[in-house]
Order: structure tokens, then sequence, then C-alpha cells
């Protein structure tokens, strides 16, 4: 495979060590997170290990979270337009690994994350893409001051909230499918970041996130259904490979370039990759 | 020039399907054979036009819907009124099965009928019109005098959470609810009114909808929705006056005058999510729906229509009904007593040309006294909490004021319009 930018590596990933769950981070452009697992032997395999191991990757990615977030809302609060523009899509990495994590606390997620669409009449526009919209829509970070310091709140209390988050493999595995969803619901249709269009990015934080969901509880997986496995190693490994031609320095080209060709096929790709990915629930339950 | 009586047009289809068939391929092809005993009674079936309510709302719902919004050309309120009539008199023809004008007349005049459902029988077919707040001037001029007619209960929707909505399939002056059990006869209806109106007013968008999705009399069985669950169980039904007096009918009391005796209609279309639906695990399924898949009992429950236990609690010490159930949240209970009448059809437009998924979802249609008391509410809460909104997205919506029925030698519409 291809060697991944740097940048998608800077999101953190897992290593699965002998069936510890050493939270061992991240890594080398030419390591994919997916290749550098080393699943345990099947028999040591235990729910433990793969809740331990995801719970390791959710708090390292809140922890980039909130490190990337502040030096963003620094440079808003700054007026420093060009260099708010370009921490405002790495940002975001971290979180969409993990989203459906943040969802399960209530309002934060609608507060970090909502598109304009989201919010209902007599409500307020708040977090990442409000800042977005006046970065790119405006050209401006007027006004923008109390939504940028109100964002690194709210991801401060994400990070202190996951670490009380309830786990077990079944979650982790739906969580992997539920983050392929929002790749289908709104980033293979540009509306995710519709002033920056930057969505690539937070594609490829959703798969790279997803992947690392599977590859926490791919050890439950695969003396079972070890087929399954292969497919959904092999799902991963085409959507990443689709994405290649599509990045551009430390990133990615913007949405708008895509035809409606290249979206299909990724849109395609994820379907087919998310689908046996959805079997793997009941896999893990029967293994509990 | 209305040819024969409906029932020659009955032995027809009757005497064989073929005929009919050769005159519609499409039209009886959607029944198929295995069908045809009850296609053939269901053709022949008249819904009267002309009452103090318009038809296709109390109606049994049909099979099949051909939805039209309108944009309105003209600026002359006399041209409209004349379109109205001349409406009028069409519907009144097309639901008793009859064409609006000659198929086979003058060789070098365009036929007075396009003539696709020559034969096809009335098939239930109702016509239903209504107002925007467009037609009152909305946010725009007042082109025809009506503003200070406008209903309040014609308030423009507030925007509900995660909607994304296409003002290309949203919206409109006129509607026109073409409703029966033959696809191809509620398309020639709208095909027709379009052709009728043509320079006067122009189709705004127009949704064609199969599956009626809610029953709306007793007697209907509860069909299913493209989620594969039954939809409308606890619907409001057409033949319960008392309900539908409280509850869908403009009161003679309500204001204004001229809406006695009509109702409001929402159309939303709502896409649905259907890979992801697909690859949902049916527990997560039916807890977000909150009844069970095969039976459509709700999750208190062991048939379809048991009551629904909101209270219940579950030996985990959480809601049977979990808190964010679709039905929990569009209960009447939840909802301080509201009651709409659904009368919503499924519907495929081929696949989204951007993520190479299927478009299709629900085609929602609703009928209350007063949205701002009916939809507006029960939506917000939805659009707020359901769990169904993973799965789902509203992206098209209209609203519209449906004036009463007419008689004999009337118009749909006089009660404005004078």
């Amino acid at each position: 495979m291809t060697p991944r930018r740097p940048l998608a590596l800077a999101i953190a990933v897992v290593a699965l060590v002998g069936g510890c769950a050493g939270p061992a981070v991240t890594g080398a452009p030419s390591n994919p997170p997916v290749e550098q697992s080393t699943a345990p032997e099947a028999s040591q395999a235990t729910a433990a290990d793969s809740v331990a191991t995801y719970r390791a990757y959710i708090e390292m990615n809140t922890d980039l979270l909130v490190t990337r977030t502040k030096a963003f809302a620094a440079a808003v609060e700054a007026g420093k337009l060009a260099e708010a523009k370009t921490l405002y899509a790495p940002a975001r990495e971290p979180y969409e690994a993990i989203e459906p994590v943040a969802e399960t606390f209530g309002d934060l997620d609608p507060e970090i994350d909502s598109r304009i669409n989201d919010v209902p009449a007599g409500g307020t526009f708040t977090g990442f893409h409000r800042i977005e919209e006046a970065l790119w829509s405006k050209n401006s970070t007027a006004g923008m001051t109390p939504i940028a310091r109100k964002l690194v709140t709210d991801v401060t209390q994400l990070q202190a909230l996951v670490k009380t988050v309830d786990l077990d493999p079944a979650t982790i595995a739906n969580g992997a499918v539920g983050l392929l969803n929002e790749v289908s619901a709104s980033k293979i249709t540009g509306e995710e970041d519709r002033y920056s269009h930057t969505d690539l990015w937070d594609l490829e934080a959703n798969v790279i996130g997803a992947q690392a969901a599977w590859t926490a509880i791919k050890p439950l997986v695969v003396s079972r259904a070890p087929d399954l496995a292969t497919t959904i190693d092999q799902g991963f490994s085409a959507v990443l490979d689709a994405l290649q031609p599509f990045q551009k320095g430390d990133g990615y080209v913007l949405f708008t370039t895509l035809t409606p060709t290249d979206t299909q096929t990724l849109s395609q790709l994820i379907d087919a990759l998310a689908d046996p990915l959805s079997q793997v629930a009941a896999i893990v339950v029967t293994a509990q | 020039m209305t040819g024969g009586p409906a029932i020659s047009r009955r032995r027809l289809l009757a005497g064989g399907l073929a005929a009919g068939a050769g005159l519609a391929v499409g039209g009886l092809g959607g029944y198929g054979f295995a069908r045809e005993s009850q296609a053939v009674d269901l053709q022949a079936v008249v819904e009267p036009f002309y009452g103090p309510h318009q038809a296709g709302i109390a109606t049994a719902a049909q099979a099949r819907i051909q939805f039209a919004a309108f944009n309105v050309l003209t600026s002359r309120r006399d041209e409209l009124r004349v379109l109205l009539r001349s409406w009028t008199s069409a519907a009144a023809l097309m639901t008793a099965g009859e064409p609006v004008g000659n198929p086979a007349g003058d060789p070098n005049a365009p036929p007075s009928d396009t003539g696709e459902a020559l034969g096809l029988g009335p098939a239930r077919l109702t016509l239903t019109f209504g107002f925007g707040p467009s037609l009152f001037g909305g946010s725009g001029p007042d082109r025809f005098g009506l503003a200070a007619q406008r209903p309040a209960a014609l308030a423009d929707l507030p925007q509900f959470a995660h909607d994304e909505l296409d003002p290309t399939v949203s919206n409109g002056d006129l509607c026109v609810q073409a409703c029966a059990e033959d696809p191809q006869v509620a398309f020639h209806a709208i095909r027709e009114l379009a052709r009728i109106g043509r320079g006067t007013v122009a189709v705004r968008w127009s949704q064609l909808g199969f599956g009626r999705t809610s029953s709306t009399t007793a007697a209907q069985v509860t069909p299913r929705n493209l989620q594969g669950f039954l939809d409308g169980t606890n619907n409001v039904h057409g033949d319960d006056e008392p309900t539908m007096d409280a509850s869908v009918w403009v009161a003679p009391s309500d204001d204004p005058a001229w809406m006695a005796g009509g109702t409001y209609l929402v159309s939303r279309r709502i896409r649905m999510r259907i890979e992801a639906w697909d690859r949902a695990s049916l527990g997560d399924q039916e807890a977000t729906i909150g009844r069970d898949k095969q039976t459509g009992a709700p999750l208190t429950g062991s048939a379809e229509h048991d009551t629904v236990d909101l209270t219940r609690v579950g030996a985990d010490g959480k809601p049977v009904i979990p808190l964010s159930a679709h039905i929990r949240l569009a209960a009447p209970a939840t909802n301080g007593g509201i009651r709409i009448l659904r009368r919503g059809y499924s519907f495929t437009d081929g696949i989204d040309g951007q993520t190479g998924q299927l478009n299709g979802g629900l085609f929602f249609v609703c009928f209350q006294r007063d949205p701002r008391t009916g939809f507006v509410p029960i939506q917000t809460r939805l659009a707020a909490s359901d769990a169904l909104n993973e799965y789902i997205v509203h992206v098209g919506s209209g609203l519209f004021a449906v004036p009463p029925g007419t008689a004999a030698g009337g118009y749909v519409g006089e009660t404005l319009f004078g």
C-alpha cells in the first residue's frame, strides 16, 4: 500500500501488542494503522483487551483534539486568518475519528460540530462550523473570539467525559459502522465543510477512526469469522487506496474538485466496507 | 365530448386486461396479473368529487400518489379564478373516469385529452387542491390582493433541526394531490391539469409515490414503509368523524371563514438513508422505531394495536420504549394530545448521482386543522431527539391551505376568489 500522508497519521492510531492493551501510538508514514496492529492469539483475546485498547485510542484523540483546537482557537482570537484556515481541518480530524463516542454526550456534539442547517429556528449556531463560515464565507475572524473560547471549553469537557464512557465490543463495532455512515451521509456530499470544502480531511478521519475501532475488536473476530475479518481488512485498504489520488501536500484537494464519478466510487467503496463491518457486532456479542 | 359512460370502460377493462394493457402498459403492469381481480374492482370505483370537504383527505388512502406544486405565472386574479374553474371541471370529469376532452377529434388539432388514461377507469382518483403561502404574498409581492385573507394558520414552517431543504422540491403557490389506485390515472390527472394551466401556471416540482404508508380508515390494513416497518398504526381515520372535526377540518368558528370545511396540508420529502438503515441491527432498528419489526407491536406489547405504554421500565431500569424512539416522540401522549391525519407514500427516484445510493424514502403528507398546533410542534420534537434522524433527512417541504369542497356548478377555491 502506498504510504499515507503524514497528517493522517497524526491522528492517534493503535498498536496491539500480544493482547496487551498498551496504548502505543502512532505512526510512521509507512505504517498504516491496520498493518501495524499485531493481533494476539485468538485464544488470548478478551473483550476487556478490546475495550482497553479502544479507550486508549479515544483518550489519545481527545487529547490531540484539545491541543489542536487550542492552537486553532488562538489563531482565531488573534485574528490570524490564514493561520486559522490552515489549522481548521487538522483540528477537526481527531474529533471526526471518534465522533460516535462524542455523540453519546447529549448536547456536546451539536455544540461542537453542528452544521448551520442542524440548528433549529431560534437556536444558536456554535462550534467548528460557525467559525468555518466566518473564515471562508466572510473571510474574517470578527466576532469569533467567544465562539472559539466556547469551542475550547467544549472539547476540554469532552476530553474529561470520554474517560467515563461505557464501552463494550459491540458498541465499538457499531461505532465503526456509524463512522462510515457519517461518510455516506455528509462527507461524500460536501455538506460537512460547505464553506472550506475540506470534507476529505474529515472523511479520511472517519475511515481511520473506524479502522482503529475495528483493529481493537478484530482479535475477537478472527478466530470466529476469519473470512469476514479479511474482507473488512481489504475493504479498509480499498477505501484508503481510493483516497490516495486526492492527497495534496499535507492534506487533500478541495471537495469541489471531485467529480460525481469520484464521489460515487468512494461512496460505494464505503458501503462495500460498512456492510460486512455491520456483521461484526453480532459476532463479538456471541464471543463474550 | 365526455365519451361513453364509465361502465363501457369498465367492461372494456373487465373484458380483457390485454385491451387495457394495450392502451396503457405501465398502468396495468403496476398491478400485475396476480392481483387481477382486485385491480379490476378498484379500477372501476369512483370517489365522489363534490362535497363539503375536498376528497383525498378522509378518503381511504389509495395505492398511488402524484403530487404537484405549481408556480402561478400570471399576476391577474381573474385569470387565476378562470383556471380554478377549469381545473374543477376537469377534476370532476377525471375523477368520474371521463376524459377531459376528445382524444380522437379533429385530425388537424391536438387531441383535447392526452389519452393515456383511456380505458383505465376512475381507479378511485381524487384530486385535492391547495394554496401556498406565496399565493397570499408570503415574503414576496401581494400579486393577487390576497394578503389580508391569508390564514394565520398558514404561517411559514420554521427551520427544523437538520433540515436540508432543497428549494427546487419545496413550496409552491398551488398544489394538487392526485391519488388513485393506478399510477397512470394519477399521472394523467396531473398532466392534464398542467396542460390546461399552461401559461397561467407551471409545475414547480412533483412527486410520484407508491405503497401508501398510512391506513386512513379502520378497515385498511396498516402498510409497511421502505424501512420495513408498519407505518400509520395509530393514524387518525377518515371515517372517525369526531376526530376529523376536532383535529383535521377547519371549523366554521375558526378564522378565516373561507377556510371552513377545509384543512391544512404539510408535505415533506423525507429521504431515507437506506444503505445505512439496512446495516443497522434488528435491535437497533426496533429501538429506533419503538416497535417490533415483524408484528408492528409496540415494544411494550405483542400485537400491532396493543397500547403503547410509554411509562413501562425494563429490568435494566430503562424505559422499554426508548426516550428517543420514534413512536414515543410522535405519540399524541407526548404532544399534548395532538393528532394529525397522515397520508404519505413511499417514493424512489432512482439513484443519487453524487453517492450512487438509492434515492428513496417517504413522501410524507399530513392534514390538520392548524399546523401551528399540529405538524410544527410534533416535528420540532422529532427533529430535536428522534433516533430515526440518523437514518433520514428532510429534503423537501410544502405547506398549503386546502379550501373546502364544492358542489356541482361551483369551483374549488370559490370561498376565497368569490
